[in-house]
């Protein structure tokens, strides 16, 4: 308080700035390590990183129109995530909600995954209570909805998935500024759900499509799946599993990084049957922690093929 | 007579934000929020009405806000308050409790006394607001 009584302090806080400096709001944010962990951590979706980028850099710009008071109206977030199954969707959300909460479009930024379930009830007047329970635990983050589609079925009028969707929809809209909805499912499906509630489409600013894993990128999200548990393939492991990658995305329920996972899991499970049954040999961490290519090529898929 | 039980009952009634900083103060402390109400205001009438069920595993307060303009819809005559329950081993019990709602014009007490054996006085309270049914007692019963 050493400024002279002359000049009003009050008054200049009050206005908004004239100028911002770009680079220090984009510090402050930090929102460079969010994209680029997503970055490192995510293989291949390079269509989805990139309207990621562009979605935090008008969330960026955003913000500082609302500092200089230019902002009118709560940017639309809702968004709309379309692909096939293990493409890493849900994951994609859950770095949403971190994306949002650091530049402070959510004020929590946590995300309750629901499916049809958790939405729609059993019986009549089931509903709304359900849905408005679900709705006011995602305030202040992500409420992300799997297979959305699922929630209109119109070969029933009498469904319930309707009720829910109209107390989404208000919800959407009255109270855009307390939670962000996020919504996934394959990307055919979707369409037709887009198109039987027009409303559903309107309300959701992003969408965005997820592309399959070449298998080039299978192979580095397996890797990077192994470094994770701590583990790693031998040579032999390696090309055995490239060769794996190729004949499984060929046969019938294919899901990308998910059957990825699951091939992983059944690995190490082979891996820790073939060590204990030789229970006479001493075992180094190098024995533990690597997958040898007996281990890969035992599996029913190359039997099939 | 205003009735001062609870928190913050000797201040100027709560704003809505003010009562969203109370309500966020209890969800980052893990309690479960509840929204109960009455129209009977003696001390010793403990418990209320609840809104709703109490609400576990909320992160923001938008959700209670948004109850609680629904029951004010409802119940704007009567006395609304939230109560936090810490369901933490030990504790299992309420850790605030504060009316965030109250009718335009509250009565007040009267005190009665009954003469019993000897010269002993015993002395009760009873709300004037009780004298008229349940549901009508503030306002015009509307």
């Amino acid at each position: 308080m050493s400024e002279p009584a002359t000049q009003p302090p009050k008054e200049e806080a009050a206005k908004p700035p004239v100028s911002i400096d770009l680079r220090k709001e984009f510090e402050a944010v930090e929102i460079e390590a969010v994209l680029a962990q997503l970055d490192q951590e995510l293989i291949g979706l390079v269509p989805v990183k990139t309207r990621i980028r562009e979605i935090a850099s008008l969330l960026l710009v955003e913000r500082i129109r609302q500092k200089m008071a230019l902002a009118t109206t709560f940017p639309t977030l809702h968004m709309s995530f379309t692909g096939n199954p293990g493409t890493g969707k849900t994951t994609v959300a859950l770095r949403m909600a971190g994306i949002l909460h650091k530049l402070g479009f959510v004020r929590r930024g946590h995300v309750i995954s629901v499916t049809r379930d958790d939405l729609v009830g059993q019986y009549i007047g089931h509903t709304a209570p359900k849905t408005k329970e679900i709705l006011k635990k995602a305030m202040g983050g992500v409420l992300f909805i799997d297979e959305a589609y699922y929630l209109y079925r119109p070969e029933n009028e009498r469904d319930y998935g309707q009720e829910s969707i109209e107390i989404l929809l208000q919800v959407m809209e009255s109270q855009r500024e307390d939670l962000v909805v996020i919504l996934a499912g394959y990307a055919d499906r979707m369409e037709k759900f887009f198109q039987s509630n027009p409303g559903f489409r309107s309300r959701i600013g992003h969408h965005i499509d997820f592309p399959d894993y070449s298998d080039a990128e299978l192979l580095k999200i397996a890797e990077l799946m192994l470094q994770e548990q701590n583990y790693k393939f031998s040579p032999g492991a390696r090309a055995a599993f490239e060769n794996y990658i190729t004949i499984r995305k060929s046969q019938p329920l294919f899901s990308n990084a998910r059957s990825i996972r699951n091939a992983l899991d059944r690995m190490r499970l082979r891996q820790a049957n073939r060590l204990v049954a030789d229970l006479d040999r001493v075992l180094t961490a190098d024995d533990i922690m690597s997958l040898e290519a007996s281990d890969v090529l035992a599996s029913r898929v190359f039997s099939k093929a | 007579m205003r009735v001062t039980q609870g928190c913050f009952s000797f201040l100027p009634d709560l704003t809505d934000e003010q009562i969203t900083a109370q309500v966020q103060y209890c969800l980052d402390k893990g309690w479960a929020v509840n929204i109960e109400f009455t129209d009977d205001p003696h001390p010793r009438n403990t418990y209320w009405e609840m809104w709703g069920l109490p609400m576990f595993d909320l992160r923001d307060a938008a959700g209670i806000m948004k109850e609680l303009a629904e029951c004010r819809r409802v119940y704007g005559d009567r006395y609304i308050r939230m109560s936090g329950f810490d369901s933490a081993h030990g504790w299992e019990s309420v850790r605030i409790s504060f009316i965030v709602n109250r009718p335009k014009d509250e009565p007040g007490f009267r005190l009665q006394r009954q003469e019993v054996g000897g010269r002993s006085i015993r002395y009760t309270t009873v709300s004037y607001a009780v004298d008229r049914p349940e549901g009508e007692r503030y306002g015009d019963g509307a």
